[in-house]
């Protein structure tokens, strides 16, 4: 990642100073302040410096977009990507025809290129940033299905009260079915077994934990 | 296939140069045999072989449109 150190009178004087080397504004950049600097005595006897280190950010959101890029076309498929620089994380999106390639099954390819694609943006940055990847709106569609599937299965164990077992998934897709249903007052969700084969148990909150009573 | 893993390869290590990609037919399956410089093995490969299988992912999915196999093997460079 492009950044650089610099050193002024403030902090801002230091930001504003790195910006204009670097070309950049504000919103292109991370600050990060090494070093407070202090007035010292009658605003000049003792002052220490302010030094702040300003790195581009866009640098990683370029290189995931590069990367793909190049993927694309070793594949032989026509698309596009957009990498858009968050707060929290870069998020890819990928769009055309015939990428269903790039998801696999139940979209292993997905998160295997996501992955992949988060190692190469993030090469040689001292703070890796998190890559997001979606292709063709796979993983938009993939949580309002599980979503839906968690509060139909919640239904379903109430009414037959009886703990039921979702088909096995990834640790994402679990945290999903979770999260829809942590809400929930009348069930509890629980994974069990080991990966890749670890699925989550949907059971009666009142239920479950007599099991556990039981079992002590 | 070969150019994919070359893509792939080159973007991960920090010797590109160094990446080289033989194509072996197998009997059922096309094997890919990667090289990378000495320095670079533990980029293709990571903690618990975790690069090693998402590269192994990918380019089965790559190969599956045409229904052939493919394998990946990691070799250094001698």
């Amino acid at each position: 990642m492009k950044s650089i150190e610099e050193s002024g009178r403030t902090v801002d004087e230091a930001v504003a100073q790195a910006l204009k080397k670097l070309g950049l504004t504000r919103e292109e950049v991370e600050v990060e302040v090494l070093e407070e600097g202090s007035r010292g005595l009658l605003g000049f006897l003792g002052g220490r410096p302010a030094r702040v280190r300003v790195s581009a950010k866009e640098m990683v959101a370029e290189r995931a977009r590069r990367f793909l890029e190049n993927v694309i076309q070793a594949l032989g498929i026509s698309a596009q990507v957009s990498a858009v620089r968050r707060e929290e994380a870069v998020e890819v999106e990928v769009e055309g025809e015939d990428v269903g390639v790039l998801i696999g099954r139940r979209g292993s390819s997905l998160d295997a290129w996501q992955f992949l694609t988060g190692l190469v943006a993030n090469k040689g940055a001292d703070k890796p940033v998190r890559v997001v990847l979606d292709v063709a709106g796979y993983r938009k569609r993939r949580v309002a299905a599980l979503e839906n599937l968690a509060r139909k299965t919640a239904e379903k164990v109430k009414a037959k009260k009886r703990s039921i077992a979702l088909e096995a998934m990834p640790a994402a897709e679990r945290r999903i079915i979770h999260l829809a249903l942590q809400n929930d007052p009348d069930v509890v969700t629980l994974s069990e077994g080991r990966e890749p084969h670890r699925r989550v148990v949907i059971s009666l909150r009142g239920a479950e934990e007599k099991k556990l009573r039981e079992r002590k | 296939m070969r150019e994919l893993l070359e893509v792939v390869a080159k973007a991960l290590v920090s010797n590109p140069d160094a990446v080289a990609v033989n194509e072996v037919q197998g009997e059922t399956s096309l094997i890919l045999e990667l090289k990378v410089g000495p320095e670079d093995m533990g980029k293709v490969i990571g903690k618990q072989g975790r690069v090693a299988k998402a590269i192994r992912t990918v380019m089965r999915a790559a190969a599956a449109r045409d229904g052939r196999r493919v394998t990946v093997e990691i070799v250094e460079h001698s």
